[in-house]
């Protein structure tokens, strides 16, 4: 019998539910797991070692005595630290919410409690989401498990990482342009980037609002249908939520599907692709083939502008989204003494020259602009500065409106191609992970790094990746499976299907 | 000493823009749930989403959109089908959020107006255009002392979220007085819907000016930079500071000569203390709002269905209750207008009265030369008057039959409020009665054949010696009605 850590949750669920072990002992494994891990990964910004272990006694009792439980009965799940929790840290990984405890729980965070599942702590990210790498987080970078010199990915690094190293069998993560799939690929597990508004973003802290939304990764398709079950659904104090049926994932993700068509964009599988990368497409290809599958050629022909509408329409949103981060009401506010006593001295100095006297700032604005610039860091400013360039006058009609057309040609050409095939596939990434550092200095280079990921994000369908392969320096390689918007089921099913076949998941660092 | 410089009209047309925000009567705010009552202790009334906390989600209010459509129905806006929030981005700590959610190129309504008119004729009846009206949320309170080297700001987020209608007229109005008129018939329709209850000092009506004058130079056509009036707290603020603006433009147009274009729109601020409009600080204001729309909010969709339903059920506006009056009840123009502008529970009244009288003009005098006196004197609104409209038209049938005496009638109506009782209890109290003919001539036979002096008198040409009878009269009869007593005794001499 191979440890606790090393199980799927699927196999901790039927365990629990047979009470072959207690809520207790699968917390205590994975927080042990932390414990004796995370100094080297980094993946958790906060563990909540105490209340998870109360919460997992808590159901063992109300088990034990016949009452009910949740789907998510016993089993650990760690969240991003990008959804709010209310009365524990919320930092984003940001210096500007350092001490932030908010008031409230994000819905995800609800959901997930109201299931019974065990929430083990705050995994670590890009500050704001922003980045593919988590070198972005203002407290420290998360390491890739299966080399240690290597990042997770990102935004949502610490998540992928916590369940390929065994320190949480789920995780929730954001995927704003690949921020799920991009670091599941990286750490070689399973990460669902649902249809836009499928997972109520209310609570989660927001980058690009009309791109964010919240998934599962795990080690199976199995696994995150167990958890997308849970999180998804309607909420109306999401505007933007999607008032549609969830389907019960968990019960319907193992019933393979019949005559499924899958489009291969032949473009994604040539110039700029990592060889190793295209040679696991190519053998994954194979693998549906000898499943049935029917593959087809078929065109996106606006995918080679999503890259540049991406990063318009996200950081104009993000300008926007991280104004309220100010210092005013809540967050990180610069050293006032300080900063009154340094205008008095620039006053002073300009005495008797009007002209300069005026340019000092009051103390509000240098305030504002103070507390910013020290909660900020390198990443964010460039996007908020590029957003706000971008919506000023004069600029919007050319970056900003031309964006949300380009957006528009995107969308219709999934809708065109899901016209003739049910799944998109292909690789999720252009390269395996990449050493720590390797693209700090080159921001346009790490955004490249979203080729594949991003037009999922501007269409607003659901997206997968999924394990296919290793490089020869035993890297993972991710696969990336794209279906309708509210076909997640699809989606799981044919992941599914694709893992019976292969056995790339079962592999650990 | 401030001296109010008086509008030359020979030398210059002022222009007047209005733009007003005002205050829905909603439960809860704009975008939350959290309450909009006034008043309440600081930042009680409020949650993450009017707090502007990270990831809290902004849900529209119904209510709010639907007050919003009834009242550019109203106004005969065009309603379009499609509208969508946009965020109106700048730092201000009373705008948690860093940004206002507003509707910027889209909103809910447009192209509309208003009908204004002067019933003393200081202005010809015209009509106002209206631009557009549109929702957005309000912003906090801020009080702070930025005195140099202090900083001691204080916020109250109880506001911050308040769904707020702001409406843009076009720049059709030619003086102060049509400010004003435009102003009042716009807050007497907006409480005749129901939509605000337009209280200025709470904040739930706030007006800025737009100014500017235009001159006729050597046959040229010259205007005058646009100037913004911010901080006018009263209707009587909006006209003084428009009179104080269009001189101080001219002023400065024949000091410096500068024209629209010479320079950017600018801000003033009135200050009501010393009377004057000063310029703001533009350090901290933006002038570029980096509109987009809101990503957090789905655009709203109205079906010409929904319109018509509430176009339907719209109420009779001021300007057709005033028209009506005139036709339905013989008021005049200046009497409809009075009884409208009382608003429309006092509307009510009146026709109540005027029904169960059958008599308009007689309803319409006793309202407005009575009750009306009364109500102002008692500062009471009609709804808590002691006479009910069918004990005044009680009141009004006794006169119209004869009853009571139209000289009696304002003791009834005395004794009506002061015992809270009915006309015929009143005038028991009174001890009025009707006096029948042959009471009143043996009255006056009895006083002539007492005075013939008087008799005398009228008889030699000096008819007004009766008048001295009429006290006698009275004082023997109160009932007994003056000009009755006048004529019968005329009558008597005229036999002699
Ligand atoms: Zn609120």
């Amino acid at each position: 019998m191979s440890s606790l850590v090393e199980q799927t949750a699927t196999e901790l669920q039927r365990r629990l539910q047979a009470s072959e072990v207690s809520a207790v002992e699968v917390a205590s494994a994975f927080l042990d797991r932390i414990a004796s891990h995370d100094d080297k990964i980094g993946a958790f910004l906060s563990v909540w070692r105490e209340q998870a272990l109360e919460r997992a006694a808590d159901v063992d009792r109300r088990r034990a005595a016949g009452k009910p439980v949740g789907l998510l009965a016993g089993l650990p799940v760690a969240v991003k630290d990008v959804f709010c929790t209310r009365g524990e840290l919320t930092t984003c990984a940001s210096k500007m919410l350092e001490h932030f405890r908010p008031p409230y729980d994000a819905t995800v965070v609800e959901k997930i409690e109201a299931a019974d599942g065990i929430i083990l702590g705050k995994t670590n990210m890009d500050e704001f989401a922003m980045g593919g790498s988590t070198e972005n987080s203002a407290y420290r970078p998360t390491h890739n498990p299966w080399d240690n010199e290597r990042v997770p990915g990102g935004s949502s690094g610490g998540a992928a990482a916590a369940v390929a190293a065994q320190m949480a069998p789920l995780s929730v993560g954001t995927d704003t342009g690949g921020s799920i799939r991009q670091p599941a690929a990286f750490c070689g597990v399973v990460g669902l980037k649902p249809t836009y508004g499928r997972v109520s973003r209310r609570g989660l802290v927001a980058f690009a609002s009309s791109l964010d939304q919240a998934g599962p990764l795990a080690r199976t398709a199995a696994d995150a249908a167990l958890l997308l079950e849970v999180i998804a659904g309607h909420d109306p104090r999401d505007s933007t939520s999607a008032d549609a049926p969830v389907a019960r994932y968990s019960q319907t993700v193992s019933q393979p599907l019949e005559k499924l068509r899958i489009g291969i964009v032949r473009e994604h599988l040539g110039a700029g692709l990592h060889a190793e990368i295209a040679a696991a497409v190519e053998e994954a290809i194979q693998v549906w083939k000898d499943l049935g599958a029917q593959i087809q050629e078929i065109s996106l022909p606006h995918n080679e502008y999503a890259i540049a509408t991406y990063y318009i329409i996200a950081p104009c949103e993000a300008s926007s989204n991280l104004a309220r981060y100010d210092g005013v009401h809540y967050g990180y506010r610069t050293d006032e003494t300080k900063m009154l006593a340094q205008l008095a001295a620039e006053r002073k100095a300009a005495e008797g020259n009007p002209a300069r006297l005026e340019e000092i700032d009051t103390p509000l604005v240098r305030m504002y602009r103070q507390s910013r610039s020290e909660g900020f860091g390198a990443e964010v400013k460039r996007r908020v500065m590029l957003g706000a360039y971008a919506l000023s006058a004069g600029y919007y009609d050319a970056y900003y409106l031309k964006a949300l057309k380009v957006r528009r040609l995107i969308r219709q050409d999934f809708d065109q191609a899901f016209a003739k095939v049910d799944v998109i596939m292909g690789p999720t990434t252009p390269t395996p992970a990449y050493r720590l550092g390797e693209k700090a200095a080159d921001p346009l280079a790490s955004y490249l790094g979203d080729t594949y990921t991003v037009s999922a994000n501007l269409a607003g369908i659901c997206s997968l990746s999924t394990p296919c392969g290793f490089t020869q320096s035993g890297l993972p390689i991710g696969l990336q499976l794209q279906a309708p918007a509210l076909e997640e089921d699809r989606l799981l099913r044919a992941a599914h299907m694709y893992q019976t076949a292969t056995d790339w998941r079962l592999r650990r660092p | 000493m401030i001296t109010q410089p008086e509008e030359t009209t020979a030398a210059y047309q002022t222009v007047v823009g209005l733009e007003v925000h005002v205050q829905l009567l909603t439960q809860s705010k704009l975008f939350c749930r959290c309450s909009t009552k006034f008043g309440a202790p600081p930042n009680t009334q409020t949650c993450p989403v009017c707090t502007g906390m990270p990831g809290a989600l902004p849900v529209m209010n119904r209510e709010a959109f639907r007050l919003s459509l009834k009242t550019a129905i109203a106004l005969d806006l065009h309603i379009p089908q499609f509208t969508k929030w946009d965020r109106k981005n700048y730092f201000y700590p009373d705008s948690p959020r860093g940004y206002q959610i507003s509707q910027f190129d889209l909103p809910l309504s447009e192209h509309g107006f208003l009908h204004i008119s002067d019933p003393q004729g200081a202005f010809p009846p015209k009509k106002i255009r209206i631009l557009r009206a549109h929702l957005e949320d309000d912003a906090g309170k801020s009080l702070h002392d930025e005195a140099a080297g202090k900083a001691d700001s204080r916020i109250d987020l109880n506001r911050a979220g308040t769904p707020l209608l702001e409406i843009v007229s076009e720049p059709d109005m030619r003086s102060a007085q049509e400010a004003r008129a435009y102003l009042t018939e716009l807050k007497l329709l907006l409480t005749y819907l129901g939509v605000s209850d337009c209280n200025m000092q709470e904040g739930s009506l706030r007006v800025d000016a737009n100014v500017n004058i235009h001159m006729q130079v050597d046959g040229e056509k010259i205007a005058t930079p646009i100037v913004e009036i911010k901080n006018l707290n009263s209707f009587r603020a909006v006209e003084r500071a428009v009179v104080y603006e269009a001189q101080r433009q001219y002023e400065l147009w024949r000091e410096t000569g500068k024209k629209l274009g010479d320079a950017p729109k600018q801000t003033r601020g009135w200050d009501d203390q010393a009377q004057l409009t000063r310029a703001q600080r533009h350090k901290e204001e933006s002038s570029d709002y980096r509109y987009f729309p809101d990503p957090d909010l789905a655009p709203v969709l109205t079906s010409a269905e929904e319109v018509e339903k509430l176009k339907a059920a719209m109420i009779q506006r001021p300007a057709e209750l005033r028209s009506r009056l005139q036709t339905d009840y013989a008021l005049d123009a200046h009497d409809a207008d009075v009884i409208v502008n009382q608003g429309r529970l006092f509307v009510d009244y009146f026709i109540a009265v005027a029904e169960k009288s059958g008599s308009g003009k007689l309803a319409g005098n006793w309202i407005q030369q009575s009750v009306l006196r009364y109500l102002n004197e008692q500062e009471i609104g009609i709804g808590e008057f002691d006479i009910s409209a069918a004990a005044l038209a009680e009141m009004i049938d006794l006169i119209q039959s004869g009853e009571l005496a139209s000289s009696r009638a304002k003791d009834v109506f005395a004794e009506m409020l002061n015992a809270k009782t009915t006309a015929p209890e009143a005038m028991k109290t009174l001890g009025i009665e009707a006096v029948d003919d042959s009471t009143l001539v043996t009255l006056c036979q009895s006083l002539l054949d007492d005075n013939p002096r008087i008799v005398a008198d009228v008889q030699g040409g000096k008819q007004q010696a009766v008048g001295a009878l009429i006290g006698q009269a009275k004082k023997k009869n109160p009932n007994a009605n003056p000009s009755e007593v006048r004529k019968i005794c005329l009558r008597l001499i005229d036999a002699m």
